[in-house]
């Protein structure tokens, strides 16, 4: 910051510019209306038949005339009403023709910022903008915006968000990136072929309706589960796929970048600090190959992948930039559950794994599914430890961390006199691994 | 630090204490004696309410014989008798230099521990019936939904206390996400 009186003399000389949306947004609630008329006939096609039937010429003409510019109307009253402002430390939306509504949202509370452009978006060259804050919902989003104006817009909320000095803040430009990682389309087609959910949805989808065809022989019962279980089955294959195309992941001053999707554009942005909880997640199918998926949690944002598919070394490297000072604990030591565990959970309890290290809470589940989440000392909210009656016979506990991101991370059925010692050290290392954190204005 | 708070009344949850961690664990302090009392009583209403509904309508449409049936919410009553009073002499909190630590639970025991640093907001509710007993519970916000730390049938002068001291605490180590 300047000095105030200079600073408060530019602010009050310098009324907060409200821009508009791009003009294209108004055509974005164009389909709803058709829409509504399509799940209507789809729902009931006979009604819909007869009333089509009877409609004439003219019911349609006066209802065309009245319907569409209702709509129009409609969509250009709330692309008329809605407002946004950058200021030195919020951006405002203001929307509502009816009922008035003002988000403020804090620009040192940012997340995560995303920029997203569906396919028909990417066709009129426009894209959507939203910003991660605990709290925001889908009304926050800036829908649409200019390609070239959201990426602009973006640059300048992160460098106001970084600390920039807000006269100049609009000037820094875009943060220098490069590349991390690249996923091939060719790995991510395997390990989504080599992924057991794909086959089983489609397995579902192939032999429910096969039964239920022996059982009622009845058209319509068949197609109603057959199109959902379909469904389903294409989105957990190809829907992965096209979402998680092209996945690169870079690093630039402002933090972390991901860019995917094959039909659908997403950029996102996760400032410095920003990440609440990594997991590295390894299927049964993979381990051959030594693949693992990377996931990650960060308050407000809906994302929660890092690296769809990548060699377990190149994995950890990413995650030692997201998480600086953090080195994945080898399986090797991660500490087991004592025996006695398995009369609380047969098997399983092989599965169970746990390390702390001086930065991070590190605790594994899945026996054929490993999956093995990490917590920064510094993001951890608050430490439960919970115990059962069984739990109490065999002398073991659960500790539950709980992080900003809503996400619990558990270390099941550990010794009961550890669990009560992890409870004591991880209230203690939660509260001094703030000290080393960077501040929320990562360039100030 | 000061934990010997004037709100001290819980002596049975300080006996368990002080049975289990002699020492180790200073200033815990249980619940007041009212939200037993409460509870207590609700049972009682309520359940006598149905033992006496069960009964007079046994004896009109089934025989004498039957209305023995009603002795059922009566021996639930005993036995819930009992289990309020292990359930509230569970509960029993602990304000450390840094952090909250909430232990409760008979069967099912559950130990929380809240950093000051994280606590967004601290809230002292207390609905009709509670007010009508004079009591108070005092719940915790972090940031993260999961964390569930609630103390409940305070008085309402210590739950104020409470909540201002913690609010004070939080404030100085306050850290944010």
């Amino acid at each position: 910051m300047t000095a105030p009186g200079v600073d408060g003399a530019v602010r009050e000389q310098r009324p907060v510019a409200e821009r508009r949306l791009h003009p294209v947004t108004p055509l974005r609630r164009a389909w709803a209306p058709v829409a509504v008329l399509i799940g209507w006939a789809v729902h009931d096609p006979d009604q819909a038949q007869r009333q089509l039937t009877r409609l004439t010429t003219t019911t349609l003409l006066i209802a065309l005339a009245v319907l569409v510019p209702a709509a129009a109307l409609y969509g250009f009253l709330t692309w008329w009403f809605t407002h946004f402002a950058v200021t030195d430390t919020e951006l405002r939306i203001r929307t509502g023709l009816v009922f008035r509504r003002t988000a403020h949202i804090r620009l040192e509370r940012i997340q995560a910022i995303d920029v997203t452009q569906p396919l028909l978006a990417r066709v009129a060259g426009v894209s959507k903008l939203k910003l991660d804050v605990i709290g925001t919902d889908k009304k926050d989003e800036l829908a649409f915006l200019g390609a070239e104006e959201a990426r602009a817009l973006r640059a300048e909320l992160l460098a106001r968000a970084a600390g920039f000095a807000p006269e100049t803040a609009h000037e820094v430009g875009e943060a220098p990136s490069h590349q991390l990682l690249r996923v091939p389309p060719a790995v991510l087609a395997v390990s989504l072929v080599l992924t057991g959910a794909t086959w089983g949805t489609l397995a579902a989808a192939v032999v429910v309706p096969a039964i239920l065809w022996l059982v009622t022989e009845s058209p319509w019962t068949v197609l109603a589960t057959a199109v959902p279980l379909f469904g389903a089955a294409g989105a957990s294959s190809v829907g992965r796929f096209v979402t998680e195309y092209d996945w690169t992941v870079g690093e630039s001053p402002d933090g972390l970048r991901l860019d995917h999707g094959l039909l659908d554009r997403a950029h996102e942005t996760v400032p410095p600090g920003r990440v609440q909880t990594v997991r590295i997640v390894e299927p049964l199918l993979w381990r051959r190959r030594g693949w693992v998926r990377v996931e990650l949690d960060v308050a407000g944002s809906s994302n929660s992948v890092l690296l769809p598919v990548a060699p377990r070394e190149v994995a950890e490297s990413v995650i030692a930039r997201v998480l600086p000072g953090v080195t994945v604990p080898t399986r090797a030591s991660l500490a087991r559950p004592p025996r006695r565990a398995g009369r609380c959970m047969p098997l399983w309890w092989r599965g169970y794994g746990l390390a702390v290290t001086d930065a991070v809470f590190a605790a594994r589940i899945g026996l054929f599914r490993r999956s093995l989440a990490l917590v920064p000392h510094a993001k951890v909210q608050s430490v439960r430890l919970t115990q059962g009656p069984w739990q109490r016979v065999w002398g073991v506990a659960d500790v539950h961390v709980d992080t900003g991101a809503n996400k619990t991370v558990t270390a099941r059925l550990r010794d009961a006199g550890e669990a009560a010692e992890l409870l004591r050290g991880q209230a203690e290392r939660s509260r001094t691994g703030r000290k080393g954190a960077r501040p929320d204005r990562w360039m100030a | 630090m000061e934990t010997g708070s004037p709100g001290n009344t819980g002596t049975a949850g300080d006996e368990q204490a002080g049975a289990e961690h002699a020492g180790a664990e200073p200033g815990w302090t249980g619940l007041p004696p009212g939200l037993l009392r409460m509870r207590r009583l609700l049972l009682v209403v309520w359940l006598g309410l149905l033992t006496i509904g069960l009964a007079v309508l046994l004896n009109l449409f089934a025989g004498p014989a039957w209305a023995a049936f009603a002795l059922l919410p009566l021996a639930l009553m005993a036995w819930g008798w009992v289990m309020l009073g292990r359930n509230w002499r569970s509960w029993r909190y602990a304000e450390r230099a840094d952090d909250l630590l909430i232990s409760r639970g008979v069967l099912w025991r559950e130990e929380t521990v809240v950093p000051y640093g994280r606590m967004q907001l601290v809230e002292v509710t207390s609905g009709p019936v509670e007010r009508h007993f004079g009591l108070a519970s005092v719940q915790l916000h972090t940031a993260a939904a999961a964390t569930d730390a609630t103390i409940p049938g305070l008085d309402p002068a210590e739950a104020e206390r409470l909540r201002d001291r913690l609010t004070e605490l939080g404030e100085a180590r306050s850290a944010g996400l």
